[in-house]
């Protein structure tokens, strides 16, 4: 291996780490909120990646049909929840329509603006706002009356969230897997670096992204509230913080990330229905080496997964999955050592 | 006779009648699946439901156990009874190294690292030469026991099940008994059982590596049912579909497996045909239908299908057989007179707050001795640190003359000192005996393998016998059979005292014992207290009621402030300016 090839590479796995970092990100921040360990968090970027792709193709996404189904469910659910506590037919369909209001907005947008062939930059921004709207959704309808579970209950029901949006991004998508085109497609050398106009941008994204992640958490009340219920829920819930608000806007937001990371991701590789798997869970070996409490070692164990990848699928491409796979061995015996926490449930 | 016991014979009957009877080969074959299957679940049971652990790599375990098997055979023409067992210590060497690093973190970190190896060992064997990549192993031979094929039909479904229903006897066998009373008390936090001397992240590996070797034999059955392996059923999205099982049926229930795997597959049979007719293409949609279902299922019904018929069925009341067990030994009880525990400037340090702070006392045998003090005086604090849940910043304690400071508690435990808490910690769904019975957990040494062969029922039924005598000692012996979650707080309280009398301590330290009790508890509790005191035991008494502490104890140690304000006679303590100044301040 000579420099070139090696800086190649090292690109490669620092692109691809960016957006592993956004995802164990958006795992750390799930985790620490609500105690969920959001396995489906990869089906959020291939919701992304693939909305857009069909808004390309100048059709309507299939996505738009799910979230109105998973709106009129949610819906449902909260007229039904508002009725059995107050006995009020105005105020429980209030609390249904509410639940319709920006599901139903952006789903309509989208029909009347899918065939229109809009910028790839409208089309994106149209892409995110649709895939965030299922954050909320999915909380409201897999986790919310489950909130005080233990987290074992939590983890299973996040894998049968999983399971169901993975068959779902079956139906609606189809088996066939989609290249989106680059937002930016120049090429810069730099001596002997090449660098992608696609590698710049998910490089500028990715840092954009964290800093305004920091801001929210640092600057706003929201952001607060989220901090105030991820140490200590019940004390957050006393301050008057709602832990069913806390909880859809932590979704709100990892399902915004995902759909970023599966914008980023969709023009350097081909995206299936079922390809966020694998990326989501390259995000959580990231948020993993964090210790599934720390953003900065996330991020930083994230760009370690992509530069280990990038130079495992060089030296031994059919193995490169194992290899980052069984990197979080190591990474656990190292935390286990380093002083293993016991759980006491209080 | 009740149905408990003639149920499963009805199922064996039913399997006999199944390969008797004219029954079409796809049933044969559906049924030799859900046997396979089964076994796999059977472990995850043990696992998730009754450990509170989880694992989403199961089917890698299967597919140690098939892969080994099917190469071994194959390439080295050994008997597939050799190679069964070459799996089981694969898969063995597997599960004790993943345990043994994630075990000692908290209890995601599990299904985390199953989830990584679970991809790791699918991908692995996916783009291996050796193992044929993704097309596998092909050709591999069937089952012969003494030179008589096994075939593909009703003679392995013999074996298939006749392996099933021994697991889930011995999984039966296991849940009730020593053991698994260890097991049963990993759910509810490490802290209570750590303090009954059970070496929790032992146990923790020990169901990891029971649960992993039912799916290794499983993955044998597997590969010389089919005749060939490959990759795809060995998958992490097939491990998720084992837990989907498990909870669907019931993952507390030991029937709960045949349940969940034999409702799943029959479904997923109609639903692969159904749903792509309904849809107009192929493909796997039943993931949907699953993945909903099991939200609901955790939803609507948390304990699985089994649990209604578990509810419906009568619960015979265990038999009693211990009335002639021999006692259990008894160990050498201190003088009177001799001081049994001693603390000696004792200190404790979080950060730069010192919660306790150099304080002294010690307790005689025989003695009943008070540790009072107003809200935060550091009562709690020095229990813990006597009880090694806690670190010393400095000082010793010594205990009979030995140095207890900086041990685990359940070393502590099998020196001789056995605790309370203040907030019961007992199991619910256990018998107020078998919660007792956990307190002798040191007294016994009978572990997995001869639970399940059930060669420990002697040993057995000298712990039940205690059990029983510790709860008669409390007042507690027409409670025996209750379950313990129905008891009231004052007899949770006995239940405590006598799980921690089980141990055959030379000192009792008890947490606020009287907290919550009423009137009549209380002078229950007394009585206990004062009878125990005649009987020669040593009591350290953390507690907040006055009235108690005065009626029993011999001398009390008064805390303010992490320091030890005054030690006397309770007269004495009664007595002083400077305890009534620190309980309700002083005049200005």
């Amino acid at each position: 291996m000579d420099f070139s090839i090696a800086s190649i590479l090292l690109v490669d796995g620092l692109t691809n780490g960016a957006i592993y970092a956004l995802l164990g990100l958006a795992t750390v921040l799930v985790f620490a909120v609500t105690r969920v360990i959001f396995i489906p968090q990869g089906e959020f970027v291939t919701y992304g990646a693939l909305t857009l792709a069909i808004l390309q193709t100048g059709k309507v996404p299939g996505t738009i049909w799910l979230l109105m189904l998973l709106a009129g469910l949610a819906a449902l659910a909260e007229a039904w929840q508002t009725w059995k506590r107050y006995r009020l037919a105005g105020t429980a369909l209030l609390a249904g329509l509410k639940v319709l209001v920006a599901p139903v907005v952006v789903s309509l947008v989208t029909l009347w603006a899918a065939p229109q062939q809009f910028s790839l930059l409208v089309q994106a921004l149209l892409s995110v706002c649709i895939v965030t709207c299922f954050g909320p959704l999915v909380y409201r309808l897999a986790y919310q009356s489950l909130a005080d579970a233990s987290s074992l209950v939590l983890l299973i029901v996040s894998v049968g969230v999983h399971f169901a949006l993975t068959g779902l991004g079956l139906l609606f998508f189809g088996a066939e897997g989609f290249r989106n085109p680059p937002f930016w497609d120049a090429r810069f050398s730099l001596g002997a670096v090449n660098l992608s106009g696609q590698a710049v941008i998910i490089a500028l994204a990715s840092m954009a992204l964290i800093v305004m992640l920091w801001l929210f958490f640092e600057r706003t009340l929201y952001g607060k509230a989220l901090r105030a219920t991820a140490v200590n829920r019940l004390g957050a819930r006393l301050m008057g913080i709602s832990s069913q608000t806390a909880g859809q806007l932590t979704l709100a937001m990892a399902a915004l990330i995902g759909a970023l990371s599966g914008l980023l991701i969709g023009p350097t590789t081909t995206v299936f229905y079922d390809s966020g798997f694998l990326i989501g869970l390259k995000g959580f070996v990231a948020a993993v080496i964090g210790g599934l409490a720390s953003y900065p070692g996330a991020a930083i164990g994230a760009l370690a997964v992509g530069i280990i990848e990038a130079f495992g699928s060089f030296w031994a491409s059919a193995f490169k999955e194992v290899i980052v796979f069984t990197l979080i061995l190591p990474v656990l015996l190292w935390r286990s050592l380093k002083g293993g926490h016991s759980d006491e449930e209080h | 006779m009740t149905i408990r016991k003639w149920g499963p014979w009805v199922l064996v009957a039913a399997l006999l009648l199944v390969c008797i009877l004219p029954v079409p080969e796809f049933w044969i074959t559906q049924l030799n699946y859900i046997g396979i299957s089964s076994l796999t679940v059977l472990g995850l049971i043990l696992l998730t439901g009754v450990g509170g652990l989880t694992s989403f790599g199961q089917a890698a375990f299967v597919g140690i156990g098939a892969y080994t098997s099917a190469y071994l055979t194959v390439n080295a023409g050994l008997s597939p009874w050799v190679t069964l067992l070459v799996g089981l210590g694969l898969t063995a060497a597997c599960a004790v190294v993943l345990g043994w690093i994630t075990l000692r973190m908290s209890g995601h970190y599990l299904p985390l690292a199953t989830l990584a190896w679970g991809l790791s060992l699918y991908y692995t064997m996916g783009n291996l030469e050796a193992l044929g990549k993704y097309d596998g192993i092909l050709g591999v031979t069937g089952l012969s026991l003494f030179g008589w094929e096994l075939g593909q039909g009703r003679v392995y479904l013999l074996l298939t099940w006749s392996l099933v229903l021994l697991g889930t006897l011995a999984l039966i066998h296991l849940l009730d008994s020593r053991v698994g009373r260890a097991i049963r008390s990993l759910k509810t936090g490490s802290q209570m059982a750590e303090s009954m001397g059970i070496d929790t992240l032992r146990f923790k590996i020990g169901i990891f590596l029971i649960a992993a070797l039912f799916a290794s034999v499983s993955g044998w059955l597997f590969a010389h049912f089919q005749r060939s392996v490959n990759p795809s059923p060995f998958g992490v999205h097939v491990g998720i579909e084992y837990l989907f099982m498990a909870v669907l049926g019931g993952a507390g229930h030991v029937w709960g497996a045949i349940t969940g795997v034999a409702i799943t597959k029959l479904m997923a049979d109609q639903l692969q045909v159904l749903l792509p007719m309904l849809i107009g293409t192929s493909g796997s949609y039943e993931t949907i239908v699953f993945g909903v279902l099991l939200v609901l299922t955790l939803k609507y019904a948390p304990d699985g299908i089994w649990a209604f018929v578990d509810r419906k069925l009568p619960k015979a009341p265990r038999k009693v057989d211990w009335q002639d067990a021999a006692p259990l030994p008894h160990r050498a009880k201190p003088a009177a007179g001799e001081i049994v525990l001693q603390a000696s400037n004792i200190r404790k340090e979080f950060g730069g707050l010192v919660a306790v702070n150099d304080i002294n006392f010690s307790v005689a045998s025989g003695q009943i001795v008070g540790l009072i003090g107003p809200n935060g005086a550091g009562k709690s604090t020095t229990f813990n640190l006597i009880t090694g849940v806690l670190s010393l910043t400095r000082g010793s304690v010594t205990f009979r003359g030995e140095t207890i400071s900086s041990l685990p508690s359940r070393e502590i435990a099998k020196r001789g000192i056995s605790r309370t808490f203040q907030h019961v910690k007992m199991i619910a769904d256990m018998t107020v005996l078998e919660n007792v019975a956990l307190g002798a957990h040191l007294r016994g040494s009978k572990g997995a393998p001869s639970a399940m062969l059930r060669l420990d029922r002697t040993e057995e039924q000298r712990l039940l016998r205690e059990a029983e005598q510790q709860l008669r000692r409390v007042g507690m012996g027409s409670h025996l059979h209750e379950l313990a979650g129905n008891l009231a707080m004052g007899q949770q309280r006995l239940l405590e005292i006598a799980r921690a009398l089980c141990n055959d301590p030379a000192l009792l330290l008890l947490d606020e014992p009287a907290a919550g009790l009423r009137y009549l508890e209380k002078q229950a509790l007394i009585d206990v207290l004062r009878q125990l005191k005649a009987e020669g035991m040593s009591i350290l008494l953390v507690e907040h009621d006055m009235d108690l502490v005065m009626q029993v104890t011999d001398r009390i140690v008064v805390m303010e402030f992490g320091t030890r304000l005054i030690e006397g006679t309770p007269e004495e303590i009664q007595a002083s300016p400077a305890v009534r100044a620190a309980y309700l301040g002083t005049e200005h």
